[in-house]
């Protein structure tokens, strides 16, 4: 039971990348992003240059292309979308091999399939080279509102238990025969998904009393280690 | 005597709900004790332990710590007094790494920079954790989180530690090492605990608490050897375990 070493996304190394301060890779993913966005559609040899310059940086950072295209699978509902686009558009039609697509369509869905896949890679690239706690005290130096780093501070901590819970009632359910095949099981799913929200609000409650059993007040006490 | 580190007079308390779990418990432990609180499940233990700290509130009675009563205005002061470790150590340990959590209660008693630094890594040291201080905790064992949650109530420097089934889920080996570091801390203890076993071996004195009453407080060699408690009380020593043998093992 239990995750490997480390987070699902990230990718252990020691490449510049790896190295570089996490509040910079930050600044520098929203840069890109706000860019990539901004960018009309149809400006194709940008959206080339902005791939050129991810690839380079994913080559520096000596992650594994395989490990991020595998991971780019939550991209998938967004392509279905985008493939879907060219037939409902409404506008002028014109044939691709064949088929009536939507012209102003295909031109969407080809922009929304560059900014998205960018979009994504960019994403798993800082995920695979920047470990989450540190992601997070780039965040406070970016001076992000400290209740929502705090926030995702206890979502990362408490993710990996969660899901182990999870696993355990998976396995529990499997064991007494049951496996979700069709949709007539949901409800069963659906039960199970409830006790797990119960399960882990408790385990909300009992974490609030260990803080306050160690003179939480309400606010988060500074607790970083000598530095200036 | 001194004042009593812990000192609980006729304490009551029933839930919101109307269940009422304490029936007046009188408890004292003096400085340097290590107690085991034993007592069947819905005993009363843990409603007990979180008056200690003043998570709960008495319905009547006191609870005093070094003297100071625990109320509202004492907060503070007695949760740092009082460290309770709990059962869960994923419950006590929410921060992203070691360091951060065990720095968390003595940050929230005012304390920063290189004091604050040097107060983690003693707690740390005491519990043979200090390698681990920058790993987050989700990446250690059950024993070494345990451990650490250990230290991160000694981080504080408690005048009594308060350990909720301290050897719950530990393999052999993890217990004994527990065993040998709560051996080897100058506090004083008090033991919610069914391992009774773990219970003589740590503790010369145990407190029975049954139906939310104190039925029995005295060396845990006579609790453990008077069978008519022991069977009144839903208390069984488990299998190959008896306290004569060893005590006469031991002796010889």
């Amino acid at each position: 039971m239990g995750a490997g070493h480390g987070h699902k996304l990230h990718f252990h190394g020691h490449s510049p990348v790896h190295r570089a301060p996490a509040h910079l890779k930050v600044l520098a993913l929203l840069g890109f992003m706000l860019l990539v966005v901004a960018t009309p559609r149809g400006w194709w040899p940008a959206y080339a240059g902005f791939l050129l310059v991810l690839v380079a940086v994913i080559a520096v950072s000596q992650v594994p292309p395989t490990y991020l295209l595998k991971r780019m699978v939550v991209e998938v509902p967004f392509v279905v979308f985008a493939v879907l686009m060219p037939f409902i558009a409404t506008g002028p039609r014109i044939e691709v091999l064949g088929v009536s697509v939507s012209e102003h369509g295909l031109a969407a869905a080809g922009a929304l399939l560059a900014k998205g896949t960018l979009g994504v890679l960019a994403s798993l690239t800082l995920a695979a080279t920047t470990e989450p706690r540190h992601l997070l005290v780039g965040l406070e130096r970016l001076r992000v509102p400290h209740l929502l780093v705090q926030i995702m501070g206890f979502m990362i901590r408490y993710l990996d238990v969660v899901t182990d819970e999870m696993g355990r009632m998976k396995v529990a359910r499997e064991s007494r025969g049951f496996q979700a095949s069709n949709v007539r099981h949901w409800p069963i799913l659906a039960r199970s998904s409830g006790a797990l929200f119960i399960r882990s609000y408790e385990r909300g409650e009992r974490v609030h009393l260990a803080m306050l059993a160690r003179g939480y007040t309400g606010t988060m006490p500074d607790t970083r280690s000598d530095r200036p | 005597m001194s004042t009593p580190v812990l000192d609980v007079a006729g304490l009551a308390y029933a839930y919101p709900d109307g269940h009422q779990a304490l029936y007046g418990v009188d408890l004292h432990v003096h400085q340097g004790e290590r107690v085991a609180l034993l007592g069947p499940n819905g005993a009363g233990k843990t409603t007990l332990v979180l008056h200690l700290n003043g998570i709960l509130v008495a319905g009547a009675g006191t609870v005093s710590v070094s003297g100071l009563p625990v109320t509202k205005a004492n907060l503070a002061e007695v949760r740092r007094r009082v460290g309770v470790v709990f059962q869960d150590p994923d419950d006590q340990l929410f921060m992203a790494t070691v360091r951060d959590d065990v720095a968390f209660g003595p940050a929230n008693l005012g304390l920063r920079g290189a004091a604050l630094d040097r107060r983690v890594l003693d707690a740390l040291d005491r519990v043979g954790m200090a390698d681990f201080v920058d790993r987050p905790p989700h990446h250690l064992s059950f024993g070494q989180r345990r451990r650490v949650a250990v230290a991160t109530v000694l981080a504080m420097e408690p005048e009594i530690l308060v350990l909720d089934e301290p050897s719950s889920n530990l393999d052999p080996a993890s217990r004994r090492e527990l065993a040998e570091i709560l051996t080897s801390l100058d506090v004083t203890v008090l033991m919610v605990t069914h391992d009774l076993p773990y219970a003589f071996e740590l503790c010369p004195r145990s407190v029975v608490l049954s139906d939310g009453v104190i039925v029995a407080d005295g060396a845990t060699y006579d609790v453990l050897t008077d069978d008519a408690l022991m069977s009144a009380h839903r208390l069984e020593l488990p299998f190959g375990f008896d306290p004569r043998t060893i005590r006469a093992a031991t002796a010889g």
